[in-house]
């Protein structure tokens, strides 16, 4: 049991991720018609706003440092102004607590670069085929990843959780299940922050008039722009929060996965995998499809159920029915690496089955 | 008397010096042919070509590889400190660069990938004329570019390569190793768990899925079974996975009471840190305590990994905190230059730089099989890790093997990790036709 519990939360935090990309990837194509190749970097963007905004904290006085002993002295270390200005232990709580506060930054900061990204280059684009969309917008991608590169180096940056969050949580203990049911709390802290911004965007269009003229617009443009409504000003804010709403994603996961500047291209494919598994255009399909497949993903990188399940398992065990449906997964379904291409097996099926995906709209993508 | 004289026309000279001139070429043309070799150097520099990870899983490593060749081509130049040249056993170099030729050099981005790897170290080859290869920091990446090198006849120098298959089953002739591999490893690492957690231990691998990782978790199963520990699952992880939670998952109930890592650079520090974020070290498993194992460590990745390596075990080719004269003089050299200590990585390929240099001094030529031979059975010391052996049978080479272990109280953010034993080379020294492969004979290229 506790296996199957442990499974499931990493798929549903890992899902978060997927998810919350995947949300802001089809909010753009449902309003701006707009295949966004460009939508992972805003995440690697999001991620190094918490890594700048660590740096900033970090700014202060260099002392110098002692020789090492061995010949050389090393570079001086710096005394953070936060750590004179607030003391030493509020000065470490506060830098320690660097990567939710960076929210401070990534919010504004994103929202202007979703705002000046398409106002500057995607708007030109609106009635272009999908394939110079895609071109436009990868090639953007590239720019804004060399940028950071140049700035940032190739290396990957850690950044910490917290100090109360940077270990781990005995949830089984806490809920009277089990011992060894551990996880985590940065993960546990990161699914419900994906669930707090997936339910803000949603009340957002569902219950805010903006909102409402929003999927008004994305139903019937044409409509709501014959009401006298400028639904072009209205679809550069929700771009803006799209990419408000990836950047945040990027930065809550730095102290999970070290950011480093290629780190939006690998969650790209994914979400463009959970978007269309989900139904193009769809947002619940999207946040759907994003847990479904994370999910999927951590079920699958068991190397043997049998095992798990029957650790020390007797010969009468072996015998029976349940082992032998595990020893079958074990054999036949769990083969090295299928975790890796799960998702997109996942995605052929449901594409053979459900071409408009799993919650698509008819008339999206099929002219 | 007139028939009798000789004739001497225009025709008859052209014809005449037209043989005896393709007469007196034609020796020198075949001795041109039989003295040529890839990339002779025929100006007064020689070109070096220095292939690291610029970007990837790697590229910490990479980063530090190239600033070490940057240091090695100085020294052997004649700027700088000299660093290790002051205290190598052999005096050839004489820091006017290698058989009277300035060492230049090209740089490529090996990107972790053997397709990029071989394409750059082809370009370096094709493009730049480098006469030698050297650096990398992946065994999938040094396997590739080895066999490159042996198709192109120029020399290899491998960087940081740990599995057993570049001197093993896929050794060449044209290729050298400093670094240490899997079997020896095993062999130092093994007597030290043992001693440190006991016998009858329940191991997990998590292996990065290539040649490195297979050759690591062999070994270290091969050792360990020895008193009794048994491996319970060993599991593939793609190289560059990143979020390595959903693999850590299962081994919390997998009944398993030690976790073998065998991941380097980026993903050893993700899965590392993960491990331990999921609270594996604070778990009791079959009356025991949870323990991680690390068997390739460096430096470098202790801290990315930060306090997470705090007491694990692992082994490494070099550590700056070593005490004997070469590796004091190679890191107050790097030190000064870069204000801060060399890797393992960076100590590997300086070594193989000043070697090569020092060979193809001794033999007076870069012609790979002259410049092979002088370095196989070349001893030699003063290269840190004590004295040194290049084997001829598999051109390995064998030294002490350093076991270390995660600092609890580092003196300072670079003194992250603790020598706890000094395995001699006797130990971890091995047949060479366990790991099969054959040399064949060298290719000089052209």
């Amino acid at each position: 049991m506790d296996v199957i519990l442990l499974q499931l939360l990493n798929g549903l935090d890992k899902g978060g991720a997927y998810a919350l990309i995947a949300l802001g990837l089809t909010l753009v194509f449902g309003t701006l018609g707009i295949v966004n190749f460009a939508h992972g970097v805003l995440f690697m963007l999001g991620a190094f706003c918490a890594v700048t905004f660590n740096k900033i904290l970090q700014l202060g006085i260099e002392k110098p440092v002692a020789d090492t002993g061995f010949g050389f002295t090393p570079p001086p270390e710096v005394m953070p102004y936060v750590k004179i200005w607030f003391g030493e232990t509020w000065g470490d709580f506060i830098i320690s607590s660097s990567v939710p506060l960076s929210i401070l930054l990534t919010v504004p900061f994103m929202l202007l670069a979703g705002i000046v990204i398409e106002r500057g280059l995607i708007r030109f684009f609106y009635k272009r085929t999908h394939a110079a969309q895609i071109l436009v917008t990868f090639g953007l991608a590239i720019v804004l990843q060399e940028i950071v590169k140049h700035y940032y180096g190739a290396n990957p940056i850690p950044q910490t959780a917290p100090d109360g969050f940077s270990g781990s949580v005995n949830i089984g203990a806490f809920l009277g299940i089990s011992d060894t049911l551990v996880y985590p709390w940065w993960r546990l802290v990161y699914f419900g922050f994906a669930i707090i911004v997936i339910s803000a965007v949603f009340a957002f269009l569902q219950f805010t008039t903006y909102g409402m003229v929003v999927r008004a617009g994305m139903n019937d443009r044409e409509t709501v722009g014959l009401l006298g409504i400028n639904i072009e000003r209205r679809f550069t804010v929700v771009f803006g929060i799209a990419a408000v709403v990836a950047g945040l994603a990027g930065a809550m996961y730095t102290p999970t996965l070290p950011p480093d500047y290629r780190m939006g291209m690998d969650f790209l494919v994914l979400s463009f995998v959970v978007v269309v598994v989900g139904g193009m255009g769809s947002l619940s399909g999207a946040v759907l499809s994003g847990f479904l497949l994370g999910i999927m993903q951590s079920f699958t990188a068991v190397s043997s159920y049998a095992l798990l399940v029957f650790p020390n398992a007797s010969e009468e065990v072996r015998q029976g029915a349940f082992f032998k449906l595990l020893d079958f997964v074990d054999t036949w379904i769990l083969f090295p690496g299928i975790d890796q291409i799960i998702i997109y097996l996942v995605a052929v099926f449901i594409l053979l089955t459900l071409p408009r995906g799993l919650m698509g709209r008819a008339g999206v993508m099929e002219d | 008397m007139s028939d009798n004289k000789l004739k001497i026309g225009r025709r008859s000279v052209l014809k005449t010096g037209a043989l005896v001139g393709s007469a007196l070429a034609t020796p020198m043309f075949f001795s041109n042919i039989a003295n040529a070799y890839t990339n002779e150097p025929k100006g007064k520099a020689v070109t070096l070509g220095f292939n690291v990870p610029q970007t990837g899983a790697y590229a910490d490593e990479g980063a530090d590889e190239l600033r070490a060749f940057q240091l090695a081509v100085e020294h052997i130049n004649g700027e700088g400190d000299g660093g290790m040249l002051n205290t190598f056993s052999s005096s050839e170099l004489k820091g006017n660069g290698i058989n009277g030729k300035k060492v230049e050099f090209v740089t490529g981005d090996t990107q972790t990938k053997s397709d990029a790897a071989r394409a750059s170290a082809k370009r370096m080859i094709e493009k730049d004329g480098a006469v030698m290869i050297t650096g990398g920091s992946s065994s999938g990446v040094a396997i590739a570019v080895q066999g490159l090198c042996q198709e192109a006849g120029v020399i290899f120098m491998a960087g940081l390569t740990h599995s057993n298959d570049t001197t093993g089953k896929d050794r060449r002739a044209n290729g050298f190793r400093h670094f240490f591999n899997t079997e020896m490893t095993g062999a130092a690492l093994a007597p030290v768990l043992k001693n440190a957690f006991g016998e009858e231990r329940r191991a997990y691998h998590l292996t990065a899925d290539y040649t490195w990782g297979w050759s690591q978790e062999g070994s270290i199963e091969k050792y360990t079974k020895n008193f009794g520990w048994e491996t319970v699952d060993a599991v593939r992880t793609p190289l560059g996975a990143g979020d390595f939670s959903q693999y850590i998952t299962p081994i919390l109930n997998s009944g398993a009471d030690v976790l073998i890592l065998n991941h380097y650079g980026k993903d050893m520090v993700n899965s590392l840190t993960q491990a331990v974020q999921f609270g594996l070290r604070d778990k009791q498993v079959n009356g025991k305590d949870f323990q991680i194992v690390v068997p390739l460590f460096s430096r470098l990745m202790a801290q990315g990994a930060g306090d997470a390596i705090k007491g694990i075990y692992g082994s490494t080719n070099w550590n700056w905190s070593l005490k004997d004269e070469g590796s004091k003089a190679f890191v107050k050299s790097f030190g000064s230059k870069y204000g801060f200590p060399p890797s393992q990585a960076a100590h590997t390929c300086y070594c193989q730089t000043i070697l090569y240099a020092d060979a193809a001094q001794r033999a007076g030529t870069f012609r790979p099989s002259e410049l092979g031979a002088a370095l196989e059975g070349f001893k030699f010391d003063g290269l840190g890790n004590g004295p040194m052996e290049y084997r001829a049978s598999d051109h390995q080479c064998f030294k002490d093997v350093l076991v270390v272990q995660g600092k609890e109280k580092p003196d300072s953010k670079f003194d992250l990790l603790e020598v706890v034993e000094v395995t001699p080379r006797s130990q971890v020294e091995y047949d060479d036709k366990i790991l099969g492969g054959e040399l064949g004979p060298y290719n000089d290229g052209a």
